[in-house]
């Protein structure tokens, strides 16, 4: 089994520090319909890393951080600049230039790599296992720096975004009412973009840029999906962000060792459980979740086939002489032409006391009937309105009276029975039930 | 006639130029030889626009005669490259307080997830202040104004799950919440249906009983005798602007729309000027 030490545990504390720092301001990176943001900043940052690495002649957290905040400032001015002069959408203007910039800093890096040791690679994976080794001493403890750095940044954000809440909100969802109220989308934009550069930088070190990309969008993306209320969103995005750091590392250090192989890297694993989560949230989330939208289909269906199957009851014992044998379950699947479906609808209208099974047949319980009432009843009014007042002849009213059955309560019986002229018969001549 | 149009135009802007100060500051909207370009093409020419107190204006014209432009503009959304803008008198920077805006429905983003109170609450942002919530107190007062729109049990709803006609409802309810003295709205009555209509043309009335002005995108010519009290038909320029009875004649409008007035468009202009229709639903002075 795995050890967990103390080194572990700053490991994880710092990549859910970097991950909640980053899925706070993607957020409206997700919001604003600019997800490539992220991808663009964290790579263009890349010449900024390289251009303060070349000028200082180090690796040190504080230039590294001043480069890469201007450079990735000027990102956000050059692709609103394109997007504003061109006509270019804003994901191509920031395709255009993080793809630059990358290029540029990748041949940056290949310079100055001639003369002192910087790896690239470095830049995509980072180096979370090896921050417990840098530490500060904060109060007597020894602190990873990287977890101070990315601390830090958390609870800027943290405060810039409970400080401007209104404003952030308002500027993402509707700019232009916003300015006219005196409120700088422009400004904020800026702002906004700044602080995810910064956070950008001071998670890259640490976690990479793979890592940063798939914190910036994916915990936004995935809790967007479960909610509709901006606070909770951006709540449910940080416990994404944390829940994803823990399970990486944990995920990294076990996976790998059951296939017999030495543990993975932690950021890679990390961003594959971002990517696990928001996998999860896309097929069971409650609304906008595919498996609820799947059941709420079979939900529907399961009602249709329920109705078709009282309607058969009511109307066979409208016709059928006391003492006729009742209607198997065969008959409806006959009927129906359906297996399972109905079998299912059987069971479930079984279970709710609509129908009740007699000698290997169903009859209607009085609930049944009145519900068999009802959907009879919209039937037959359909079709009086419709070969009535809108023209369709006695032989073709059946198939569209036969669907809007499903979806016709009361009210709309009431009103449909006056727009019909009261009938008492259908035009089959069978009698229209009244209202129950 | 062309001739008088001619020198009604040419009045009105020189209404516009000869305005003394203590005039413009009665004001709601005066516009001075406003020019609009984007990349240099300009899409509004030398506007100049007298809009008078208390009064539903509207603005008429076809697909792209500059209309959102125009309000846009005036807004200080856009950048203008020429001309001179005031409300009451003032520069709009300082006078944001006294204006309300309902843009056009496609310009936001309706997943957004926001419920519709949240909308209608950042009416109120204005007035809110930074760094400071959105109060209970606003809250009511947010729920106000949707019940003046019949859009209170749909409070929490979010916003994408509202109908078009609902969604118009809660900017108008949005733009209550600015309790402004001067309305921009762009395309109110686009998509919605009678009921609707009918709800926010008597929110419209209802403001200018407040003696508020709303200024008013409107694409339904039979409708506008009926609903306002001035129009003006701008087509990149302002081909003329005034009360409705004098200005929104066939050969304006024919002058506005080009060729592009249909026989359909006409028909439908004439049936809404026709005297045997009942007082009330005919235009100008029966508002
Ligand atoms: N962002 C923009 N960039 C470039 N041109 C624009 C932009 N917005 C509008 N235009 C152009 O300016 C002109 C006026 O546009 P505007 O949106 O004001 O028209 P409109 O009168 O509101 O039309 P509609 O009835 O379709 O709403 C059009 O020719 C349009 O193509
Ligand atoms: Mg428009």
């Amino acid at each position: 089994m795995m050890e967990w030490t103390s080194f572990d545990t700053w490991i994880v504390v710092t990549g859910m520090l970097s991950a909640m720092a980053c899925a706070l301001l993607g957020n409206y990176l997700v919001l604003r319909r600019m997800s490539m943001m992220g991808d663009a900043i964290s790579h263009a940052v890349l010449p900024g890393l390289a251009i303060a690495f070349i000028v200082t002649g180090s690796r040190g957290s504080l230039p590294m951080l001043v480069g890469a905040i201007l450079i990735g400032i000027v990102t956000a001015f050059l692709v609103q600049g394109i997007f504003r002069l061109s006509g270019l959408d804003r994901g191509a203007s920031m395709g255009v230039i993080f793809t630059t910039l990358f290029a540029l800093g990748l041949i940056l890096i290949r310079q100055a790599a001639d003369h002192v040791d910087l790896d690239p690679s470095c830049v995509l994976y980072g180096a979370i296992e090896l921050t417990p080794l840098d530490t500060y001493l904060v109060g007597g403890f020894e602190i990873p720096q990287a977890a101070v750095t990315n601390g830090a940044m958390l609870l800027f954000n943290l405060l810039f975004v409970v400080a401007f809440y209104k404003e952030l909100k308002i500027t993402s969802f509707d700019p232009a009412l916003a300015t006219t109220l005196g409120i700088n989308a422009d400004l904020l934009h800026y702002v906004l973009m700044t602080l995810v550069a910064a956070t950008t930088i001071a998670a890259f070190e640490s976690v990479g840029s793979i890592l940063v990309i798939a914190m910036l969008i994916v915990p936004g993306a995935a809790a967007h999906l479960l909610t509709d209320r901006l606070g909770v969103m951006l709540g449910l995005s940080l416990v994404f962000a944390a829940l994803a750091a823990l399970l990486g590392h944990v995920g990294a250090i076990t996976v790998p060792t059951w296939f017999g192989f030495r543990d993975t890297s932690t950021a890679g694993m990390m961003a594959v459980m971002t990517g696990v989560l928001f996998l999860l949230v896309f097929l069971f989330a409650p609304r906008y979740g595919v498996l609820s939208r799947v059941i709420q289909q079979a939900r529907l269906a399961l009602k249709i086939v329920g109705d078709d199957i009282l309607g058969l009851l009511y109307r066979f014992q409208e016709m059928a002489a006391t003492g006729t044998a009742p209607m198997h379950a065969g008959d409806f699947r006959e009927a129906l032409k359906q297996n399972w479906p109905v079998r299912m609808a059987l069971w479930r209208l079984s279970r709710r006391r609509w129908v009740r099974r007699v000698e290997n047949g169903f009859i209607l319980t009085d609930e049944g009937l009145r519900q068999g009432r009802g959907i009879i009843r919209s039937h037959r009014l359909w079709e009086s309105f419709l070969c009535g007042k809108m023209g369709y002849c006695e032989t073709d009213v059946h198939t569209p009276a036969h669907h809007l059955e499903h979806f016709t309560d009361e009210k709309m019986q009431s009103r449909l029975e006056d727009a019909a002229d009261r009938p008492g018969q259908d035009p089959h001549q069978r009698a229209i039930p009244p209202a129950s | 006639m062309a001739a008088q149009a001619q020198a009604n135009r040419q009045s009105s802007s020189a209404r516009v130029h000869a305005l003394t100060e203590d005039q413009r500051r009665r004001l709601p909207l005066a516009i001075q030889d406003l020019t609009v370009a984007y990349h240099r093409k300009p899409v509004l020419w030398d506007v100049d626009l007298a809009i008078p107190e208390g009064r539903l204006i509207a603005v008429v014209g076809p697909n792209g005669a500059g209309k959102s432009t125009l309000i846009k503009a005036a807004l200080g959304l856009i950048p203008r490259a020429s001309g001179r803008v005031t409300i009451y008198g003032q520069p709009y920077e300082k006078q944001r307080r006294l204006v309300g805006y309902v843009p056009q429905r496609e310009s936001v983003d309706w997943d957004f997830p926001v419920n519709a109170l949240d909308v209608v609450a950042m009416g109120l942002y204005g007035r809110i202040g930074w760094f400071r919530p959105v109060a209970r107190a606003h809250r009511r007062r947010a729920l106000e104004e949707l019940e003046k729109v019949g859009m209170a049990p749909y409070a929490q709803r979010q916003i994408s799950q509202l109908s078009g006609g609902q969604q118009q409802r809660v900017f108008l309810a949005r733009a209550l919440a600015q309790d402004a003295d001067l309305y921009f709205m762009d395309e109110p009555f686009a998509g919605v249906d009678v009921a609707t209509e009918r709800a926010i043309i008597a929110l419209l009335k209802e403001l200018k009983a407040a003696g508020k002005t709303c200024v008013v995108v409107h694409h339904d010519l039979q409708t506008v005798p009926t609903y306002f009290d001035h129009v003006v038909l701008l087509n990149m320029r302002v081909v003329e602007a005034g009360p409705v009875d004098t200005v929104f004649t066939e050969e304006n409008l024919k002058k506005t729309y080009g060729g592009k007035l249909t026989l359909l468009s006409q028909a439908l202009f004439e049936y809404s000027k026709d005297p045997r229709l009942p007082s009330g639903t005919r235009g100008g002075g029966a508002l």
